[in-house]
């Protein structure tokens, strides 16, 4: 069995020894380069665009303008999968170029040079000529009358708003002795910082256009850039090679059209698109920046009599991902903490900013920021103990969400809190950081999260696979479902083991998808990949194994019920014997001059259903308050991901994780220019993402509790690891301090603004002492 | 691939001025962890380079015989922090440039390009500043020596003329013996990052340890260009090393620096910074000098 074990990853030597090949290494080297030109303001219209100067520059083949797309295909890039109810499609509002401008760097005209150096140059010779209208960036100032209108269908730019009202909240508010605990908790964009930046080319090959691509979801895109062409959909083919990193921005079209519509329109040559790092920043996706408001009315006695949210998601110019994002945080408040009276209300609003899409925990992150900064001042408004007040409010073991009928079936996180307490020695520590003075200061603190692992029942669940015996008993397994890093081939492979009865090394995972070849699948988003191939994976090995035990019956002559697979080799159950290898078997089966056999099985699992994964976050932090710097000491997740595939890389999905919620806590936002709209810290530099010595030692630990509803036992933990721990490290900063940090991140800026504000930092003042 | 429009490689410093001089637009490139950056940025695009990188001669650091201590202006960052000489008399400088960007930057950069460039935030900049270094260029018309403090003209802007290049900094003995000194770069990560402000001071004590002879103390980002707090080291000559006298040292930096408002830190933060880094840098550099702190 490999399920469960610590097993090598398949492309583990590959990638060590530099033999992996990437999109960029795949592309012939006689392609044209193609740069984008991106909009220099934030709101209005291109009224021309000089490319005489641009096309004189030697290299250069053609500057195509937002005033050559002639047939207006719009197109959403959200990857979703396509919903055949047109009510529930995603908003197309994308063109390949642009006239109407919505944002600073929006996507306006395209050179294709001979080389990277002639597009540039030819990018700096393009004038631009614009009449430019009022812009918003502020979310609420998005939604005020009067306010700078970006979609015409959208008034307010409120792309949806969505509620949930459960019992009544005014009625409840009137029991008296209630305390009113209230506050603002917001989140910035962030930027996902996959190592490999987006990129992708196409040609044509005949009349069909091939595209190959960094992404999660070739399916999808291929769907899309059918769309966005105007283009039978199986007139494109989309291969998806390995990728360096996605986190959710490849879980959108990015540009693939646009790379698409220019070989088309230079007569099917070959053309690459590599998106520099300023522009994957500032024109793909980012994290949607989430305001929240929060009141929760709590008896004395620690348990909450109402509640109230209101999240206000900045989308950004375009409606990508949309509303999903906040709606799933939403989703999750009046379950995380139940109670009997609770009122909802999130909205998605335009503003003319860096569009918002996927990203790992898809909001959840921001909601959980939200929820736990408010949970720990509850605790410390009513005088409780934190983890306390927590244990005596989180969701009770049994609970059953009456929307997606996902159920609790484990004290999940009773479990995780002690292991977390356990692994950290909380309680001895936190005694000893109560009440400290003095400049450097230590604190511990803990966050927990709600997360589920797939989208039944909003969005269709399927998994399809494929498998082919080979002449030497060796199998091929495809799958639509996308290896991105994390490490999703080993654990098919281990899987498909098990269930077919081969030695895992006889298992070869096609990692690269192409669209007409690869079984439909829908890619890799939530964090799905393991619980919904596990079904098809299950399925199609079982049907595999019975046509290779019914052809053993014509060899062996003994009936399929007596015999197994085990191991690569064909067992009579009855008294254990090793009748053939399935080698011999494969081989037999191919070249058999009487009944010659392509052993084969494919097919579809229908998934019609979800699992929760919870969890919490751990974290002690050191503060020197003068110097407005946190310094993380110690930082832990415990998981509930149900059985654990492969506990290495379980560990290392988490450790991953955690670095992302470590910057997105401490030191990651992307600023925009209130003058004019420009993101100003496009680059790896003034964008503070984490670094290695910003790191502790990583710690992950898991609770094991087998999802009843998986092939597997398995359930998510792709997104799960970051999305408690800003807000653990939060907490553990105000028990240092007693400050409450409401915007993240937690970083100097903020820092000396709310010592300030709070006291433990004077003023300075000039002159002598 | 990089928009360069001529590489030029100096095969000696004479080569090189000759070169510089035939090239009059041309830019001269060392280690190119800036000026690549810059190219590809676009803001030198299309420029012809003068390569320097191959005068071994402008590599190391020498003891000279009045005993100024000589760095070769092409000498690395991480050869600086481990050369014997620096780490016995200005070990400060090593520890500062030794915060430069990550491993591959220290190794290729140069402390001559850091200080060429012209940026107030250098990691060397402010420590070379607090040790009165001498900066030697070397031109058509001989040598010049000119003090670190009147290099700097404005941002991005020193004092380098046509036909020039910088072939070493010099520390005069005067300005090292007897010193301690302590570097604190103040950045928003530990690593890969570009100073906020960064502090370096340096302190001669008396005899018994009880005097701050001398103190000196420079700043990056306090100001358009690296400056002194010359207000503050004047107030702390002559002070006993006391809690008070620090604090009162540090709290007087506000008459000299001048930081700036921007989206990378506010002007209050700034100035917050610059009091609390004086302090602790001192503090440190009593210490480093075998001094104590009374409170």
């Amino acid at each position: 069995m490999y399920v469960g074990k610590k097993v090598t990853r398949v492309d583990a030597y590959d990638k060590v020894m530099g033999r992996t090949k990437y999109t960029d290494d795949l592309c012939d080297k006689g392609a044209y380069v193609a740069r984008i030109l991106h909009a220099t303001i934030a709101n209005g219209l291109v009224t021309s665009i000089d490319v005489s100067q641009a096309e004189q520059i030697p290299g250069v083949v053609k500057v195509f303008t937002c005033f050559d797309v002639k047939e207006k295909h719009y197109f959403a890039t959200a990857g979703h999968p396509w919903s055949t109810d047109e009510e529930h499609q995603d908003v197309a509002d994308r063109l390949v170029l642009t006239q109407r401008v919505r944002f600073y760097g929006d996507d306006i005209a395209a050179v294709v040079a001979e080389n990277e150096v002639a597009a540039d140059q030819a990018l700096r010779a393009i004038r631009v000529e614009y009449e430019e209208y009022p812009f918003v960036l502020d979310v609420q100032e998005a939604m005020k009358e009067g306010a700078p209108q970006l979609h015409e269908d959208y008034p307010h730019n409120i792309l949806k708003h969505t509620s949930i009202r459960k019992g009544s909240y005014e009625e409840a508010i009137q029991e008296p002795g209630l305390i009113k605990v209230e506050g603002w908790y917001e989140t910035p964009a962030v930027q996902h910082c996959h190592i490999e930046n987006f990129i992708c080319y196409a040609e044509m090959v005949g009349e069909r256009i091939k595209v190959v691509t960094s992404t999660q979801i070739p399916h999808i895109v291929r769907r899309v850039v059918g769309q966005a062409l105007g283009l039978p959909w199986g007139s494109i083919q989309v291969i998806k090679p390995y990728i360096g990193g996605g986190f959710g921005n490849k879980q959108d079209v990015l540009y693939e059209p646009l790379c698409a519509w220019l070989c088309v329109q230079l007569g099917g040559h070959l053309v690459k698109l590599d998106i520099p790092r300023e522009d994957t920043f500032v024109s793909t996706r980012v994290r949607h920046a989430i305001r929240n408001h929060i009141v929760s009315w709590v008896r004395p006695d620690g348990t909450f009599a109402a509640r109230k949210l209101e999240s206000f998601s900045d989308q950004g110019a375009y409606a990508s991902h949309g509303h999903s994002i906040v709606a799933k945080g939403m989703g999750a408040f009046p379950q995380l903490y139940p109670c009997d009276n609770v009122e909802c209300d999130a909205y998605t609003v335009f503003t003319n900013k860096s569009v918002a899409g996927a990203m790992r925990g898809y909001g959840i992150p921001q909601a959980m920021w939200a929820v736990e900064c408010h949970t720990e001042e509850v605790a410390a408004r009513l005088g409780m103990d934190p983890i306390e007040f927590r244990r005596k409010n989180l969701m009770p073991v049994g609970y059953v969400d009456p929307f997606s009928k996902n159920e609790l079936y484990s004290d999940t996180f009773n479990q995780c809190i002690d292991k977390g307490i356990e692994a950290t020695d909380y309680l001895r520590k936190y005694e000893a950081y109560q009440h400290q003075t003095g400049d450097v200061r230590r604190g511990i603190g803990m966050a927990v999260f709600w997360y589920n692992t797939a989208v039944w029942p909003i969005s269709l669940e399927t998994s399809s696979c494929r498998m082919v015996l080979n002449q030497d008993g060796s199998i091929q397994v495809q799958l639509g479902e996308t290896e991105i890093g994390q490490g999703a081939d080993t654990a098919y492979a281990q899987m498909a083991a098990d269930v077919v009865g081969i030695p895992m090394d006889m298992v070869h995972v096609v990692s690269c998808q192409d669209t007409d070849v690869t079984p439909f699948g829908t890619g890799a988003y939530a964090s799905r990949q393991t619980y919904t191939a596990g079904f098809s994976i299950r399925q199609t090995g079982q049907l595999l194994k019975e046509r290779i035990l019914s052809y053993a019956q014509e060899l062996t002559r003994m009936p399929p019920y007596n015999l197994d697979l085990v191991e690569g080799k064909i067992v009579r159950i009855t008294d254990g014997r090793e009748l053939m290898t399935l080698g011999e078997l494969a081989t037999q089966a191919l070249y058999s001059l009487t009944h010659s056999q392509h052993i084969t099985a494919e097919s579809t699992a229908q998934i019609k259903s979800n699992a929760y994964s919870f969890g919490c976050t751990f974290a002690e932090v050191e503060v020197d308050i003068p110097m407005c710097k946190v310094k993380l000491l110690d930082v832990v997740n415990v998981h509930d991901a149900g059985s654990i595939i492969n506990p290495a890389l379980a560990e290392a999905q988490v450790h991953g994780g955690m670095s992302m919620g470590i910057g997105f806590g401490l030191s990651e936002k992307m600023l925009f220019d209130p003058k004019s709209g420009r993101v100003l810290n496009n680059n790896l530099l003034d964008y503070k993402l984490s670094t290695f010595m910003d790191h502790p030692r990583l710690r992950a630990f898991f609770v094991e509790n087998p999802e009843p509803t998986s092939a597997f036992g398995t359930k998510a933990l792709g997104e799960p690891p970051t999305c408690s721990v800003a807000p653990a490290i939060r907490n553990a900063v105000y028990q240092a301090t007693g400050v409450f940090v409401n915007e993240a991140p937690v970083n100097p800026h903020n820092l000396f603004r709310r010592f300030t504000e709070e006291g433990l930092i004077e003023k300075e003042a000039p002159g002598h002492v | 691939m990089y928009d360069i429009k001529a590489l030029y490689e100096a095969e000696s410093v004479p080569h090189a001025i000759q070169l510089l001089l035939e090239h009059p637009e041309a830019q001269i490139i060392a280690g190119g962890s800036d000026v690549l950056v810059q190219i590809r940025e676009g803001k030198r695009a299309g420029k012809e380079l003068v390569s320097i990188y191959g005068l071994d001669e402008l590599r190391g650091v020498t003891l000279e015989e009045d005993g100024t201590l000589r760095i070769g202006s092409l000498t690395s960052f991480s050869h600086i922090t481990r050369d014997p000489l620096i780490q016995r008399y200005i070990n400060v400088l090593g520890q500062a440039v030794d915060q430069v960007g990550g491993p591959q930057i220290r190794n290729i950069g140069t402390i001559g390009g850091n200080t060429c460039n012209g940026v107030t935030s250098a990691d060397s900049a402010s420590t070379l500043f607090a040790w009165d270094a001498v900066i030697e260029l070397t031109g058509p018309d001989g040598v010049r020596r000119v003090p670190i403090e009147a290099f700097y003209i404005k941002a991005g802007q020193v004092d380098l003329r046509p036909g020039e290049l910088q072939t070493g900094i010099l520390i005069p003995k005067a300005a090292y013996e007897g010193y301690q000194g302590h570097y604190i770069k103040y950045a928003m990560r530990n690593a890969m990052d570009i100073a906020t402000t960064g502090c370096s001071v340096n302190v001669r004590l008396s005899a018994d340890r009880q005097t701050m002879e001398d103190v000196r103390i420079a700043y990056g980002v306090a100001g358009p260009i690296p400056m002194r707090a010359r207000t503050a080291e004047g107030a702390a000559k002559g002070q006993p090393t006391t809690r008070q006298a620090v604090r009162s040292f540090a709290r007087t930096v506000l008459e000299d620096v001048n930081p700036r408002d921007s989206w990378r830190a506010a002007k209050d933060f700034r100035q917050h910074l610059a009091v609390t880094l004086a302090e602790r840098a001192l503090t440190e550099s009593i210490l480093l000098a075998g001094g104590v702190i009374h409170e």
